[in-house]
């Protein structure tokens, strides 16, 4: 971001840059920076609350009146929280099936309830849609269970099916709860309380030490995990 | 998922020097036609999708919403985004202050550029640049610059 103030700069554009990390937005120094402690993901810090981001943009719009290179701080922080999203999981309904392929049937409604809300802004679909995620997740059951991943049908590269099928449940999450969750909160229930998740750590941890290369297994999760 | 242990993964990657700082006088912000840059790899569902290390940008019209996320990387909340596209693109709030008189005006067209990448080379010295002209023959005066 910062790099692209300064090119932006340069060609006779004024810029402020918003960044989420301190020491990037130190380190890089852009012209007019306004370091705002929110999540990742959050640049304007508060979904939903438009407030909030019109008092993000005022303080970014007030350095435009600084006469030399700045850095400022936003004056408030929003943290990720501790909060644990209790989404209803569905019932098993078919003993026969994977518990994770029960699971993405359930949640079907909740996820299409959530996209006509808000829309696919999350993007599931772009190697794998909403039909195909059921496919997915069998190509990862294969996987859990040591099959080479390249010979399981996954039905793209793994960090996109990966996001992808997250972005499902969280859409799905989002069709569930009440309110819009706190930063990460999502992420959280997914990989620790949804068989999809469980399934899809399973899968990576597989082809780890199966002695694939990192880059196909790592960012098929954030990675503290 | 802790926020802070992301942030400390991602805090010490290097980022380019830039020996002189540009720096651009706009105009009046009541004035001034103002876009917003992304690193957030988002795009329509009709463009490209990104590609890992991808380089380039997309061009993003303003007065669509249907924006996705293309971002490669795990390593930020989404649901955030998912629920409210301000949350990264604050168009609403640029069109508010536009009808208020605050700014001049919103631009038409916004950037989307891919972030979390390690070798800036090219989006400093290609695609950077081509955006900025891009904005430039625009009219565009200030931008603000939003990461993922």
């Amino acid at each position: 971001m910062s790099t692209l103030a300064h090119v932006f700069e340069a060609h006779g554009i004024a810029t402020v840059a918003l960044g989420s990390i301190r020491k990037q937005i130190e380190r890089a120094a852009p012209p007019r920076g306004l370091w705002c402690d929110f999540p990742l993901g959050r640049p304007l810090g508060k979904p939903g609350d438009p407030a909030f981001q019109h008092r993000v943009l005022e303080h970014a719009f007030r350095l435009l009146q600084a006469e030399g290179p700045v850095l400022e701080e936003f004056e408030e922080a929003v943290t990720d929280g501790a909060e644990l999203l209790t989404c209803p999981l569905p019932p098993r309904s078919n003993a026969d099936l994977h518990p994770a392929i029960d699971e993405v049937r359930g949640l079907r409604p909740a996820y299409e309830r959530a996209v006509q809300q808000f829309g696919n802004h999350a993007a599931t679909g772009r190697v794998v849609d909403a039909d195909g995620v059921e496919d997915a997740l069998l190509s990862l059951i294969l996987v859990a269970d040591r099959t080479p991943w390249k010979e399981a049908g996954i039905p793209g590269i793994p960090a996109r099916v990966a996001q992808d099928i997250r972005g499902y449940y969280e859409m799905a999450a989002l069709g569930l709860s009440d309110h819009i969750p706190a930063a990460w909160s999502g992420t959280r229930w997914f990989f620790d309380s949804t068989e999809g998740g469980k399934l899809l750590l399973e899968a990576r941890s597989a082809m780890r030490e199966a002695g694939e290369k990192q880059p196909i297994w790592f960012y098929m999760a954030p990675g503290d995990r | 998922m802790a926020d802070r242990q992301v942030k400390e993964m991602a805090e010490d990657v290097e980022a380019p020097v830039f020996e002189t700082v540009a720096f651009t006088t706009p105009p009046k912000l009541s004035e001034a036609n103002v876009a917003i840059v992304t690193s957030a790899s988002l795009h329509h569902a009709d463009q490209d999708d990104f590609a890992p290390n991808d380089t380039g940008f997309r061009v993003l019209d303003g007065k669509r919403r249907d924006y996705q996320t293309g971002h490669w990387s795990p390593n930020f909340d989404s649901i955030g985004f998912a629920s409210d596209i301000n949350t990264i693109i604050p168009l609403d709030r640029l069109d508010e202050l536009a009808s208020q008189g605050t700014i001049g005006k919103v631009s038409e067209s916004h950037l989307s550029y891919a972030g979390n990448q390690f070798d800036l080379t090219a989006i400093r010295m290609d695609s950077g640049p081509a955006g900025a002209t891009l904005l430039k023959k625009q009219g565009v005066d200030v931008v603000i610059l939003t990461p993922v």
